[in-house]
């Protein structure tokens, strides 16, 4: 009989030696002479378990992780294809603590189904959402998601039902669909694992964008440090095509929606959605003045949905679970799951999806159970490069995006970097300025100038041999940011400010 | 099923010729903003944009020659000069700083005798920075063409730059 392996094809997994796995695992079956068949998945996130295999029983599916191709050997010797006992067994993959404790909405595919299959995704409640979206008027589907809560997962966390209100309402022959899939936050990586994991949930909730809007063409715009991603997103797109999908006439309901990848050029400032368009016209990746509104004058000059990864990827369980379920989860008016992304120093890190409002503490102790190196937290960025240093007294701050604001930080994508006591946070507040003058698109003065200034100024704080001396750098790096923050077009220079002055608050005797 | 670059293969390159490089650019002809598309193509194919294929894109997007070149220099990946045959990025950002890619980054720039932007004396790697690889809960990261290798250290790291030079065949 054929025994069903799942190894996952995916970067984490990848990065760690999977794809010599799938060789060892072919050879050492063939060698033995017996029946395998590997199909690929995705990772289900938890990345300190990657390459995580498991093994189709008739108990379900059992996991091994993480496996090297030295293990392989023994694995077969410990008759691991009916699930028999190894150092590396960890049971029921359903029921380990880090994936039972999760409250899986977005991601409940991610992993557990062959990633790019049609078949596999619609056994899996895909495109049920869209069947019963096709049964409700325009108006309804917006409403919908309006309903739902659902707020933009990329950071800015505006409802997304708003924006698709107003590209439903404005009146023109050709809008656009826009997922913003370049994740350049750093410590972020929830788009990179939806669209590797269950790409055809991004397909599928752009499609629901498209007919709710009026939308006949989407751009999927993804950051070139994903060339796996690129891979499997597009073997899933052209699944839909052949399965009837994308294209003209979708399904036979007269509906027409084409979708296209478009391969960014590593400028991080592209992940803001003027930039974005801008680049996606091919032309330099320079912000936009707003207004005009993208949702007026967006792709082209025509009304356009720029929308996350994971808030499209979140609509097709929206509409087949209803807008009340969905919102039933949260707390406030942050409504919902978010997938949070644990990493740094962290011992089990990877993807967690839980409802909003459970503490920064919880999730770094009860699902990354602390450091890897297993030295004291000193510090914890939340929300990438633009997200704010936090000490650890503030770790019991509930993670919804109203009360990370009150705490002078911002959730943005859900990004969580945890630093032991080795980290210096002059030095990471003077990297965020770094970074920003690497990485600023140069149009507006505060951001261009503001950060090479920045820099200047953290160094003399740093370098200062008096008291006199460095509180009148500090004096003028406070008012530097002042002016950033409030002068800047867009959030680079805008957000740049609280990382810095997050560290300048908490953790002062590090600039001496 | 994957790519062959996926697996830390080098890619096949090209030399450069204009005649090529025009010839392979007519498919983005007329294609809404795929200007950056093109590029994308000219340095897969040649591993780097060739100066002279700045007039030449502009005649077929009838941009000026100085737009096009805007476009180029503005993002990072675009380079002007023939890279290594493998192209190193270590990731900056972050999560892999609080990792040690600072040390590691030290290790590889003195392991390969050259800085960013670089290339060793054998011709064989070009060393370039990157922010974030999507891979924060194993830092720190390293990108080898399309492959990323998570986890790494000085060790690890002169230990593929040992088997990848020694990697006559891909």
């Amino acid at each position: 009989m054929t025994v069903i392996i799942y190894v996952p094809r995916e970067t984490t997994a990848l990065s760690l030696g999977a794809e010599e796995l799938v060789q060892a695992l072919r050879t050492e079956a063939q060698y033995r002479n017996l029946d395998i068949q590997i199909l690929r998945n995705g990772s289900r996130g938890a990345c300190f378990l990657e390459p995580l295999i498991e093994v189709e029983t008739p108990q379900g599916r059992v996991g091994y992780g993480p496996v090297e191709v030295d293990d392989v050997g023994e694995l077969f010797d410990a008759d691991f294809l009916n699930g028999g006992n190894h150092r590396l067994h960890i049971g029921n993959v359903d029921q380990l603590p880090f994936f039972a404790n999760q409250e899986r909405l977005t991601f409940a595919r991610a992993g557990i189904i062959e990633s790019t299959s049609v078949q596999a995704y619609e056994n899996h409640g895909g495109f049920a959402g869209f069947k019963r979206a096709l049964g409700m008027s325009e108006e309804n589907r917006v409403k919908e998601v309006l309903d739902s809560g659902l707020r933009g997962r990329g950071g800015a966390a505006f409802p997304t039902g708003i924006k698709w209100q107003t590209v439903m309402k404005a009146v023109s022959e050709q809008k656009y669909i826009v997922a913003n899939a370049d994740e350049g936050d750093s410590g972020t990586f929830s788009d990179r694992m939806i669209m590797e994991g269950d790409p055809l949930s991004l397909v599928e909730g752009m499609l629901i964008a498209g007919i709710s809007v009026g939308a006949n063409m989407g751009y999927i715009y993804l950051r070139s440090e994903y060339p796996l991603t690129q891979i499997i997103l597009q073997e899933a797109i052209n699944n839909a095509y052949a399965a009837g999908y994308l294209g003209q006439n979708i399904k036979g309901s007269g509906l027409h929606f084409e979708l296209e990848i478009r391969m960014g050029a590593g400028a991080y400032i592209c992940g803001e959605e003027t930039s974005l368009l801008e680049s996606l016209e091919g032309k330099r990746g320079q912000v936009r003045f707003k207004p005009p509104l993208p949702a007026l004058k967006g792709l082209f000059g025509q009304p356009t949905v720029v929308n996350n990864v994971i808030s499209l990827a979140s609509v097709p369980v929206i509409f087949e679970k209803g807008a009340q379920h969905y919102s039933d989860f949260g707390m406030g008016r942050s409504r919902g799951t978010m997938p949070f992304q644990l990493g740094g120093n962290i011992k089990q890190g990877g993807l967690i999806e839980k409802a909003f409002g459970l503490t920064l503490r919880q999730l770094i102790e009860d699902f990354g159970a602390g450091t890897a190196t297993g030295k004291p937290i000193r510090a914890v960025q939340v929300g990438g490069p633009l997200g704010a240093y936090f000490p650890v007294n503030l770790l019991d701050t509930p993670l919804d995006y109203e009360e990370f604001a009150k705490a002078g930080g911002m959730l943005g994508h859900g990004g969580v970097v945890v630093f032991d006591h080795s980290v210096n946070l002059a030095k990471m507040a003077r990297f965020s300025m770094e970074f920003c003058s690497a990485e600023s698109c140069g149009k507006c003065t505060p951001c261009r100038i503001g950060s090479v200034r920045g820099m200047e100024t953290i160094d003399r704080i740093v370098a200062a041999d008096n008291e006199h001396e460095r509180d009148l750098q500090f004096i003028i790096l406070k008012d530097l940011c002042d002016t950033m923050e409030s002068a800047s077009l867009c959030a680079m220079g805008g957000l740049t400010p609280i990382p810095v002055m997050s560290a300048v608050k908490h953790f002062k005797g590090d600039f001496q | 099923m994957t790519d062959s670059t996926i697996l830390g293969n080098a890619p096949k390159l090209q030399d450069f010729s204009l005649e090529a490089a025009t010839q392979l650019v007519q498919e983005f002809k007329g294609k809404p903003g795929s200007l950056i598309e093109a590029l994308h193509a000219l340095q897969r194919t040649f591993g780097y944009l060739d100066e002279t294929t700045f007039s030449m894109l502009g005649k077929v997007f009838n941009l000026s020659r100085a737009e096009v070149h805007g476009v180029a220099s503005f993002y990072h990946d675009f380079r002007r000069d023939k890279p290594g045959k493998y192209i190193i990025k270590i990731c900056q950002a972050e999560a892999c700083q609080a990792m040690g890619s600072e040390a590691l980054t030290l290790a590889a720039k003195s392991s390969l005798g050259c800085d960013f932007r670089g290339t060793s004396s054998n011709g064989k790697f070009t060393l370039e920075k990157v922010y974030c690889l999507g891979n924060c809960a194993c830092a720190p990261n390293v990108l080898v063409g399309n492959r990323t290798y998570a986890r790494m250290n000085s060790d690890k790291f002169n230990r593929l730059v040992e088997t990848l030079t020694s990697n006559g065949g891909h």
